[in-house]
């Protein structure tokens, strides 16, 4: 037993504790998943249940921005996941899982739709057109006031649980299971999953990827039927937290919140955004609390002065500060050691 | 006829901004989402210099527009240029600059709707319709511009220059052509534009911190539709868009909720049966 316990503690040590960017991931988990046994505040608790829904909305986007997609309109995914979802609980009452998971689907036909015309576009092009589905779904949700609820949008939603505490538990869970999905999905070394290494091609140079034999157009709908599908789920947990799905979810903005964080935390890494939605979200809501009436200056000067000095977003720059490969063997050493950890080759 | 002199207003107005966008995107390479705001921002410097200092009309609106061009190009120099390599972070400054401005200006004035007076008030009788003579003028000024951008892009050396940044930037750094200074001129020529559309626009519309968002998009849309780059495009594609808009406002009931909506629905079907826009022809492959 003794035995067991170290032996876990060394792999510990040295999978995690030799690496800082894990060390930090990793006792940041941590603390997400203590905040049972400390005492906090409703508002902190509902800040941090967003910002666990919201990541899951922006590693989605990162995922599609990964396979070479840039979609600014991805807010059209969780609203319409959303919507799908709010529906399914007050017409057929349907258990909040189910309904979410359907919400989802529902959100995956979207992005198939939303696919086609990426087929044929790139670049600038794509990006712009992405940005008019939200529109038009807003102009659809007006059109329909009698099953979209119009202007106002549907309330009267029901409740994830009980407390306050589980529904973030719930959303935590979700969104670390949805995250290390995703991440596996971007994994370009896996040797199980091939998608990683695809998506990866397909964003560096399209037509190489097409010449060597890759599917490029399935495997495009099937980056945006990922993606759809992970906003879909955070749009849906989102329609439960607040318990009112509403057409705000398609103003212009919304979709591009996830750009803003992604590219803060970290672009084309899955975990960046996890990252950006974790500092800028509660930062966001502490400024909230601070000063009503400066809080947007305040925030989008702070963000310009930190994309003006690390236009890379953090991780990457935290990564580039801390961690350095071995030059022999491709193992990630700290920035402190001089020789290699397995190897020792000199750094 | 109402649809007819609506359209022609609207259309004029997003054909100098859709303009000025595809001049930077074009030879600036750089997709300047802030572009829009100096539209909203050129109507409250116009307001600040006249209603508050008192100045003359047409005085205080070309001061409007120099200080707007200032204000961009400073914007540009200072936080845009240093990171133009990063397409993606560049999308996100100018989006997050604008949301600063925006939230400046509901700072320093609230949200509530401030107008200015109109340069010729009144209107004329045309074939039994009202038209205000601000419309007319707006029509003017955006046939001139058109003119003096066509006569500055293909007659003047800047021009010319310009043009060929945006054609290839390398082989313009081998003839000797500062590409850094064109880009920030091609900026400061896109401000400007958006700037007197603004000067245009305020004494019709009243200003208002949000005033900036719904042509953003529709613009976005008549650049993408025209083709990027291309000017004859963006002016087509600013009718086409502008009068479908305003015929679904007076022909379709609860037609001013959608009209973005269709105009929008409009552009994707066009882009689904050419890719590259109308008039576009597609950017060949960056050179890496």
């Amino acid at each position: 037993m003794a035995y067991f316990l170290w032996r876990l503690y060394k792999n510990f040590e040295g999978e995690i504790l030799a690496i800082p960017g894990k060390t930090v991931a990793f006792f940041g988990i941590l603390f997400l998943f203590c905040l049972y046994f400390i005492p906090i505040h409703p508002y902190v608790l509902r800040i941090l249940t967003f910002s666990a829904i919201f990541a899951i909305y922006a590693a989605s986007w990162d995922l599609l921005y990964f396979a070479g997609q840039l979609n600014l309109g991805h807010g059209a995914f969780f609203g319409v996941a959303g919507y799908v979802a709010a529906i399914l609980d007050l017409q057929l009452h349907l258990p909040s899982g189910v309904a979410i998971i359907l919400g989802a689907i529902g959100s995956v036909i979207c992005g198939l739709i939303l696919g086609i015309p990426a087929l044929r576009m790139r670049g600038p092009y794509l990006a712009i057109l992405t940005l008019a589905f939200p529109v038009i779904l807003t102009g659809v949700v007006f059109a329909l006031p009698d099953i979209t609820g119009g202007e106002l949008g549907l309330s009267g939603i029901s409740s994830l649980s009980e407390s306050d505490l589980s529904v973030y538990y719930i959303c935590l869970v979700v969104m670390l299971l949805s995250v290390l999905i995703m991440l596996k999905l971007a994994d370009t070394r896996s040797s199980i999953v091939r998608t990683g290494i695809v998506f990866k091609a397909m964003a560096e140079d399209e037509i190489a990827a097409r010449t060597s034999g890759i599917n490029t157009p399935r495997y495009k709908l099937l980056a945006f039927a990922v993606s759809a599908f992970f906003a879909g789920i955070s749009g849906g947990l989102y329609v439960y937290v607040i318990k009112v799905a509403g057409p705000s979810t398609f103003h212009p903005l919304f979709s591009i919140h996830p750009v803003i964080w992604t590219i803060f935390g970290g672009a084309a890494s899955i975990y960046g955004p996890v990252a950006g939605v974790f500092i800028l979200y509660p930062f966001w809501g502490g400024l909230f609390a601070a000063t009503p009436e400066l809080r947007m200056i305040i925030f989008n000067a702070l963000i310009i002065i930190i994309i003006l000095f690390m236009p890379e977003g953090i991780s990457h720059w935290f990564r580039d500060r801390t961690e350095r490969m071995c030059p022999r063997c491709k193992l990630i050493n700290s920035r402190r050691r001089s020789s290699c950890r397995a190897c020792s080759a000199a750094l | 006829m109402d649809i007819l002199i609506s359209g022609i207003q609207l259309g004029a107005i997003y054909a100098i901004l859709s303009i000025g966008f595809s001049l930077i995107l074009g030879s600036a390479r750089i997709i300047f989402l802030t572009y829009a705001v100096f539209y909203m921002l050129v109507g409250y410097f116009w307001y600040i210099v006249n209603t508050l200092f008192g100045m003359n009309l047409i005085l205080s609106a070309s001061l409007a527009v120099v200080m707007t061009v200032a204000l961009g190009i400073g914007t540009y120099k200072l936080c845009v240029e240093r990171i133009r390599q990063h397409e993606t972070t560049v999308i996100l400054i100018t989006l997050v600059l604008a949301f600063f401005f925006e939230e400046c200006v509901l700072l320093g004035f609230g949200s509530q709707l401030r107008n200015v007076p109109a340069f010729i008030p009144g209107y004329v009788e045309l074939l039994g319709v009202k038209v205000l003579n601000q419309y007319s003028l707006t029509l003017a000024v955006s046939l001139v511009l058109i003119f003096l951008i066509w006569l500055f892009l293909w007659k003047t050396k800047l021009g010319i220059a310009i043009r060929a940044t945006s054609q290839d930037r390398e082989v313009v750094n081998l003839m000797g052509i500062n590409e850094k200074r064109m880009s920030m001129i091609a900026v400061g020529v896109g401000i400007a534009l958006a700037g007197i559309a603004g000067v245009m626009v305020a004494p019709i519309y009243l200003l208002e911190p949000t005033m900036w968002t719904e042509p953003f998009i529709m613009v976005l849309a008549i650049v993408i539709l025209g083709g990027l780059g291309s000017i004859k495009g963006s002016i087509i594609g600013a009718y086409i868009l502008g009068y479908a808009q305003v015929a679904l406002v007076y022909l379709v009931p609860m037609g001013s909720f959608i009209r973005s909506s269709v105009a929008l629905a409009a552009m994707i079907v066009v882009l689904l049966i050419r890719p590259e826009g109308m008039f576009g022809v597609l950017f060949e492959e960056e050179r890496l």
